[in-house]
């Protein structure tokens, strides 16, 4: 049985393909656009998905859209009735579109397929999940348990934010949900607009922002704007918040409360925006483990699965693992609405046509998250040449490494294309930047002069799974970078007072570590932990690295500039290399040096990208 | 025809038949309001209010 996921029309748009519950392929739209966040109905990846699985649409057997329109337009008018006449105007902009089309979704969902493929049928094919039954079923179906509580969170899908399910075998049941307007993902993405930046993309700058700040605004927080049970749950005043009715996130009231204004973008940060940052972060931790550990006290189950974009708070899930409420704790990679496509077609596949399900033997069924397009090496050759790349092909693979490796001890950022491209918003060495972590100056050279985002974000590591216990507080698998640790304290080195007191890039360029490159200003790291059985050229290049210089860890961040979606082809990856100070590019076993290329190829790129 | 039957079912699991009249309110004036944009049905719109 075959099953097309889709989600589209909000955020994230993306596709995916199962086969008898397999998953086959799974891609965001955005990397085939290179639209960041593209919410168009994803033609690019669904056409993707159907070649991966060398298949036409007529062959699948049902293709299922990952939330309810009608569900959300019952909210959305009961919100608007609630709050009425207050929030005219953002109705007078959101109901047009609605009666235009998002109502009708199933004729344009038909329509968009039938341009794709006219003979296709949809009749008793096209199928409907609930948004967090996709989220759910996104991070139970692939996981590695059985038996597990799974918890979604996230700004909002129809009525629910967060909801709580019991997974067993090929069952999923809800059991408990909180409703908007109540939600903890919209809560911080309230703080993360009156910060200055981009609800729905700023929320990992806020993460990252929280180390440099006190929590200082957490009490207020939890006395004003949220009421947190002993069990995790939550109602919020809505008189702070402006979202139901207006086009904003907050209001006046809440920038009263805090005392300044709301931020605007571009403006300098200072230390009220990090201990406001710090804040947020401390009450969603918070909460997560409060909710955690009542559910695992009220269920006596020991495995917890997390999806929704909540779960992408790495910092928060570093937490609810090190916390052992739950023995064992799974999130799914594409844990944002691009995963709601994959999750669809799972909960499909065992809800709706009750199929059993095998848990995988491997670590999960994600494969990695390695889901998406592959290049083979003539392709990438012909690929390089008409975009007039000028490279060396090494026929060994251990050539290729070592010359990678060399490149990375020379403190060149290397660009690294390989394999399938990731699922999910994380790169995972299949489209990434790499670089030497060792080098105090190498996080300067690719915050400014790579990636050109602010100088106060930090990044991750990729460490060899077998070897991250010796530099990391953490001995558990974590190939999705989705959970922090710190690094091992036999590693650290300690900052002295003036060196505490400074901020952003002076302070991250203080070596903090032995891998200060990767090490942020609380002595945290994002980590990947990299396995050889499902990404073997990048195990072997860490584990060729770790032969030269004794470190099994490499600076890992996604092969993009700020605003643009990670690249999905040669040519983006080689566009990308050109118009950055990327000195070294590796796209299968092809090699480009910066000095080798045509200089004319050079251009102005980071221009072209709405910043993020 | 489907949509309309499909928005029935829906509104009689969620029993909310109290969103009718609303709905069909609002489709008819955005209906109308889509069909007299650059049509000669316009100046008989206001004949309506």
């Amino acid at each position: 049985m075959r099953i097309l996921g889709i989600s589209a029309y909000y955020h994230d748009s993306a596709a995916a393909l199962i086969e008898d519950g397999a998953i086959i392929a799974a891609a965001q739209e955005e990397r085939f656009t290179r639209k960041k966040h593209d919410s168009c109905f994803p033609h690019h990846a669904l056409e993707y998905c159907l070649s991966a699985g060398n298949i036409g649409l007529s062959e699948v057997d049902y293709v299922t859209f990952y939330d309810k329109p009608f569900l959300k337009f019952e909210r959305l008018l009961e919100t608007y009735l609630a709050f009425a006449p207050r929030g005219i105007r953002s109705f007078a902009k959101a109901i047009p579109v609605w009666l235009r089309e998002k109502l009708f979704q199933k004729d344009l969902l038909i329509k968009e397929l039938k341009s794709i493929d006219p003979e296709f049928n949809a009749s008793g094919k096209l199928l409907f999940a609930e948004h967090h039954q996709s989220h759910a079923a996104s991070a139970f179906f692939p996981s590695p348990f059985e038996r597990a509580v799974v918890l979604t969170m996230d700004g909002v899908g129809e009525w629910a934010t967060t909801s709580v399910a019991l997974g067993q075998g090929n069952a999923l049941t809800t059991t408990q949900e909180i409703h908007f307007p109540h939600s903890l993902g919209l809560l911080y993405s309230a703080v993360t607009y009156y910060l200055g930046f981009r609800v729905n993309s700023g929320e990992y700058k806020v993460m990252g922002l929280a180390p440099y700040g006190e929590p200082k605004y957490a009490d207020l927080i939890l006395e004003h704007l949220i009421d947190v049970k002993a069990d995790g749950s939550f109602r919020m005043d809505m008189s702070y918040f402006n979202y139901c009715t207006g086009l904003t996130m907050t209001n006046r009231k809440f920038a009263d409360l805090f005392g300044q204004p709301t931020r605007t973008p571009e403006n300098e940060l200072t230390q009220f925006h990090m201990d406001v940052a710090a804040s947020v972060q401390a009450v969603t931790e918070e909460i997560v483990l409060r909710m955690t550990r009542a559910l695992a006290h009220e269920t006596g189950i020991e495995n917890l699965c997390l999806a929704g974009g909540v779960a992408l708070n790495c910092v928060a899930n570093g937490k609810v693992l090190r916390d052992k409420a739950f023995t064992n704790v799974w999130v799914q990679p594409a844990a944002g609405d691009a995963g709601g496509a994959l999750g669809a077609a799972l909960a499909a596949y065992y809800q709706h046509a009750e199929r059993p399900r095998t848990v995988s033997s491997a670590r999960d069924a994600m494969k990695g998250s390695y889901l998406g397009p592959a290049f083979a090496q003539e392709d990438i050759e012909r690929r390089l040449q008409a975009a007039g790349a000028v490279f060396e092909v090494f026929d060994q693979d251990e050539d290729l490494i070592n010359e990678t490796v060399k490149a990375l001890k020379a403190e060149k950022a290397v660009g690294w294309f390989q394999g399938r491209m990731e699922f999910g918003p994380r790169a995972l060495g299949g489209r990434s930047i790499l670089g030497d972590p060792r080098s105090p100056a190498m996080q300067k050279t690719v915050n400014l002069k790579v990636k050109y985002r602010e100088s106060f974000r930090p990044f991750a590591p990729s460490v060899l799974r077998e070897d991250v216990a010796d530099w990391f507080e953490l001995d558990d698998d974590s190939p999705y970078m989705l959970m922090v640790a710190g690094v091992k304290k036999g590693r650290r080195r300690t900052m002295s007072a003036d060196e505490e007191a400074l901020f952003g890039i002076e302070k991250l360029n203080v070596p903090r570590s032995d891998i200060p490159a990767v090490t942020h200003v609380d002595y945290s790291a994002r980590i990947q932990t990299v396995h050889a059985d499902t990404n073997p050229r990048y195990h072997a290049l860490l584990s060729a690295y770790k032969a030269e210089t004794g470190c099994p860890v490499v600076l890992n961040t996604s092969f993009n500039v700020r605003g643009e979606p990670i690249v999905g082809t040669p040519e983006d990856a080689f566009r990308c290399f050109m118009g950055t100070e990327i000195e070294t590019l590796v796209v299968g076993n092809c090699f480009l040096r910066k000095e080798d290329q045509n200089p004319e190829l050079e251009q102005n790129y980071k221009d072209q990208f709405e910043l993020d | 025809m489907e949509f309309l039957k499909e928005l029935f079912s829906f509104m009689r699991a969620r029993k909310k038949y109290w969103l009718a009249p609303i709905i069909v309110v609002m489709v008819m004036f955005g209906g109308l309001i889509v069909f007299s944009q650059g049509s000669a049905v316009a100046p008989f719109i206001y004949t309506i209010f």
